[in-house]
C-alpha cells in the first residue's frame, strides 16, 4: 500500500503523482515505440493498421471527452466535426498544401465549426443541446452530399499519401508513428488544459452551471472554448482519418457514427483521460472480436448483419446500468483492490442512492 | 395551383401526424420522468412488426390484430421501463439518454435477426390501402385520411384519459412534481411504468399508421429522428405542442420538397429546429423557468 505524503500544493496538479506512474508510463511508451518490431512479420501491417485506428479514435475520444466528459455538454453531431477536418485535409491536399499547413487548417476550420454550433449551446442545454447538435450533424452530412463541386458529393474524395516535411508517410509503420505522435501531443495538451484554470472552469460548469456562474466563471466564454477545442481536436483526428482510409464520402460521417463516437467515451469511462483511450481500444477491437467469433457461431446467428449493432448496444446498456464509470471505473476498482489489499471493501465504490433531480421548477 | 397547395398540405399534415404521434411518445415520457427516449422511433418499428406478425403470420383479422399489437407493445414498454430504466432513475440525464440510444440499437439489431422479420421490407395489408377519394381535382388517399382521423381520435382519447380518469390525473400530478406525488400516496414507480407502456402503445399506433406509406422494415424507426424537431418546436413538455410541432414539421417538409431545390426536404426539419432553438428555446408551447440552486 502506497501513501503519498503531500508537502506542497503543486503535488496535487503534478502530471505524475509518484515514481511508480513514471515507471509504468515510461514502460508503456517504450513498448509502443518498439511495437512495429515486436509483432510478427506476416501480421505486422494488419496490427499496425488497427493500432493506427485506435490512436485516431483516441484523439476523437479525447476531443469528445473534453466536451461531454469534462464540460458536460452533450454532442450528438460530433461526426460533423470529424467530417469538416477530413474534407478540409482532402481538399487542401488536392490544392497542393503541405501536410503541416493543411492539418493546421483542419484544426482551425473545425474549431470555427465548433464555435458556430456552440452558439446555440449558449442558450440551450441538456437534451435540447443534444438535438441541436444532431440537427447540425444532419445538415453537414447533407451539405457534403450535395455540394458536388467541392466535396465530390456521394462519390467522395480520394487522398494521396502524406508528405511529412519531405518524408513520405507510405507504410503502415510510418502512419502508426505519425498518429501515435499526434495522440501524444493531444493527450499532453488536454491533460495540461484540464489542470489549468480553464480546465477547472470547464469541470465546474459540468458539475453545476449555477455554482460555476456564481464563482465568476463566464459560462458563454468557457462553453465556446470547450466547443471550439473539442471540435478542433476532432478535426485533427478527421484529417488523419481521411488519410488512413484514403477515401472519404458523406456516409462515413452519418448520425450513427456520432453515436459510435459517444460510445467510445461512455464505454471507456466518462470524465477520464484513460476512458477515451480504453473506449477507442474497445470500439476498434470489438468488431474484430465479433468477426473472429463468427467462425464459432452457427451461421444462422453469426451471418446476421444485425449481430454487431446488437452487441454494441447491449454492452453500452449494460455498462451504464452496472458500471457507469466504464472500463476505466473497472480498472480503478481492480487497481484499488490490489493497492489496498487486503482492505478493499465492496461498498467502497457503491453508487450513491440517487433521487430524480428535476430540471423543472414547480 | 390551389389544388396543388391543398394536395401538398394534405400529405404534409398526414406525415406531420405521424411525427406528432412519435413526438407525443417522447413528450409523455419526458413529462413524467424527464428522460428522453431516443428509442421511440425503434419502438414504433417494433410495433409495426408486431402488427405484421399478428395479422400476416398469426392470421388474425386486421381489426383484432392491430389492437393486440398495440397492447403487446404497451406491455413491452412497461417491461423495458422495469428492466432498464427504473434501475438508473436519478442518474445524470445523458446517461439515461445513452441507455435509450443503446436500446434503440439493440431493438434494430434484434429485429433484423428475427426469422420472418429480418432485413426485408414487408407490406402491412390494411383494409384501406390503395383506395383514393376524388374530391374535385384533389386526390385524397384513404391512407392519409385515416392517419389524420386516427390521430385526432387518439388525441381525444388521451385528453379524456388524462383529464377524467383517476390514473390519468395521478400521471399529471407525477409529471408536475414527483416528490409531492410521492407524498400524496401516488405510486410513482408504477406510474412511470404505465407511462412507458402508454408511450410504447402510442408508438405502435403510429407504426401501424405509417406502415402503409413507408412499408415495414428494420430501419423505419429513423423517422423518429424527425420527431425530435417536432417535439422541440412544440415545446418539449407540452402534449398539444407535440402534435402541433409534428404538423408544422410535416407541412414545412412537404412544401420544401416541392418548392426548394432537391436535398432541402430532408434537412428542413433540422433547419427549423435550429432556428427555434436559437430564437425561442422553449418552443411554441413550452414554459420557461429558471432553475434555482
Amino acid at each position: 500500500m502506497r501513501f503519498i505524503f503531500k508537502t506542497d500544493y503543486d503535488q496535487d496538479i503534478r502530471l505524475f503523482k509518484h515514481g511508480g506512474t513514471k515507471f509504468w508510463y515510461g514502460l508503456l511508451a517504450l513498448l509502443l515505440v518498439a511495437m512495429p518490431w515486436l509483432v510478427g512479420e506476416d501480421m505486422r501491417d494488419y496490427y499496425l493498421a488497427q493500432l493506427g485506428f485506435i490512436w485516431i479514435y483516441s484523439i476523437i475520444g479525447l476531443g469528445l471527452m473534453l466536451l461531454t466528459g469534462f464540460t458536460g455538454q452533450v454532442s450528438l453531431g460530433h461526426a460533423a466535426f470529424l467530417a469538416v477536418g477530413a474534407y478540409t485535409e482532402a481538399i487542401l491536399q488536392k490544392h497542393g498544401w503541405p501536410f503541416g499547413a493543411s492539418l493546421t487548417a483542419a484544426f482551425v476550420l473545425s474549431g470555427v465549426a465548433g464555435i458556430v454550433i456552440g452558439l446555440p449551446a449558449l442558450r440551450v442545454k441538456g437534451i435540447y443541446l443534444a438535438i441541436a447538435t444532431q440537427a447540425f450533424g444532419f445538415i453537414v452530412e447533407e451539405i457534403l452530399a450535395r455540394w458536388d463541386s467541392v466535396t465530390g458529393g456521394n462519390e467522395g474524395l480520394h487522398l494521396e499519401h502524406i508528405d511529412f516535411f519531405g518524408f513520405p508517410i507510405a507504410s503502415e509503420a510510418d502512419f502508426y508513428f505519425l498518429s501515435l505522435g499526434l495522440l501524444c501531443v493531444v493527450l499532453i495538451g488536454t491533460v495540461n488544459l484540464m489542470r489549468s484554470p480553464t480546465g477547472r472552469a470547464l469541470v465546474a460548469i459540468r458539475d453545476s452551471e449555477i455554482s460555476a456562474q456564481s464563482m465568476g466563471i463566464n459560462l458563454a466564454r468557457y462553453k465556446t472554448v470547450a466547443f471550439a477545442l473539442s471540435a478542433a481536436i476532432t478535426g485533427v483526428a478527421g484529417a488523419l482519418y481521411a488519410h488512413k482510409l484514403q477515401f472519404i464520402s458523406p456516409e462515413q460521417f452519418s448520425a450513427l457514427v456520432s453515436i459510435q463516437l459517444l460510445m467510445i467515451i461512455f464505454i471507456g469511462g466518462i470524465g477520464s483521460f484513460h476512458g477515451a483511450i480504453f473506449g477507442a481500444i474497445f470500439v476498434i477491437s470489438l468488431p474484430e472480436a465479433i468477426s473472429a467469433a463468427k467462425d464459432w457461431l452457427p451461421p444462422s446467428i453469426g451471418g446476421q448483419p444485425g449481430l454487431e449493432p446488437t452487441i454494441f448496444g447491449l454492452i453500452l446498456v449494460l455498462f451504464i446500468l452496472f458500471e457507469p464509470l466504464g472500463i476505466y471505473g473497472r480498472w480503478l476498482k481492480v487497481r484499488t483492490y490490489f493497492s489496498l489489499f487486503p482492505f478493499y471493501r465492496r461498498a467502497m465504490f457503491k453508487r450513491q442512492k440517487a433521487y430524480m433531480k428535476s430540471e423543472r421548477l414547480r | 395551383m390551389l389544388n396543388q397547395l391543398l394536395q401538398l398540405a394534405l400529405s404534409g399534415v398526414a406525415v406531420g401526424c405521424v411525427y406528432g404521434l412519435i413526438a407525443l411518445g417522447f413528450v409523455l415520457i419526458y413529462k413524467a420522468t424527464e428522460t428522453v427516449n431516443f428509442a421511440q422511433g425503434d419502438m414504433m418499428m417494433v410495433g409495426a412488426f408486431a402488427a405484421l406478425t399478428f395479422t400476416e403470420i398469426l392470421g388474425f383479422p386486421f381489426w383484432l390484430g392491430v389492437p393486440a399489437a398495440i397492447l403487446a407493445m404497451g406491455l413491452f414498454g412497461m417491461l423495458i421501463e422495469k428492466a432498464v430504466l427504473s434501475p438508473i432513475l436519478g442518474q445524470p440525464a445523458f446517461s439515461i439518454v445513452m441507455v435509450t440510444i443503446g436500446l434503440g440499437t439493440v431493438l434494430r439489431g434484434v429485429v433484423s435477426m428475427v426469422p420472418g422479420w429480418g432485413t426485408d421490407t414487408h407490406a402491412l395489408a390494411t383494409p384501406y390501402s390503395g383506395q383514393v377519394v376524388n374530391f374535385g381535382e384533389v386526390v385524397l388517399s384513404i391512407e392519409q385520411l385515416t392517419i389524420i382521423a386516427d390521430t385526432a381520435a387518439l388525441c381525444l382519447v388521451l385528453y379524456l384519459f388524462f383529464r377524467f380518469t383517476r390514473i390519468g390525473v395521478a400521471m399529471q400530478a407525477t409529471s408536475q412534481n414527483q416528490l409531492a406525488a410521492y407524498y400524496m400516496g401516488i405510486p410513482v414507480r408504477r406510474i412511470n411504468m404505465l407511462i412507458w407502456g402508454i408511450s410504447a402503445a402510442v408508438a405502435a399506433f403510429a407504426g401501424v399508421l405509417l406502415a402503409p406509406i413507408t412499408f415495414v422494415h428494420a430501419n423505419m424507426g429513423f423517422v423518429g429522428l424527425k420527431a425530435f424537431p417536432a417535439a422541440v418546436v412544440g415545446g418539449f413538455g407540452s402534449v398539444p405542442g407535440a402534435i402541433v410541432g409534428g404538423l408544422i414539421i410535416g407541412l414545412v417538409e412537404s412544401f420544401a420538397g416541392f418548392y426548394l431545390p432537391e436535398g432541402f426536404k430532408d434537412i428542413m426539419a433540422y433547419i427549423v429546429v435550429l432556428l427555434v432553438l436559437v430564437l425561442r428555446p422553449s418552443g411554441l408551447f413550452g414554459e420557461t423557468r429558471n432553475k434555482k440552486v
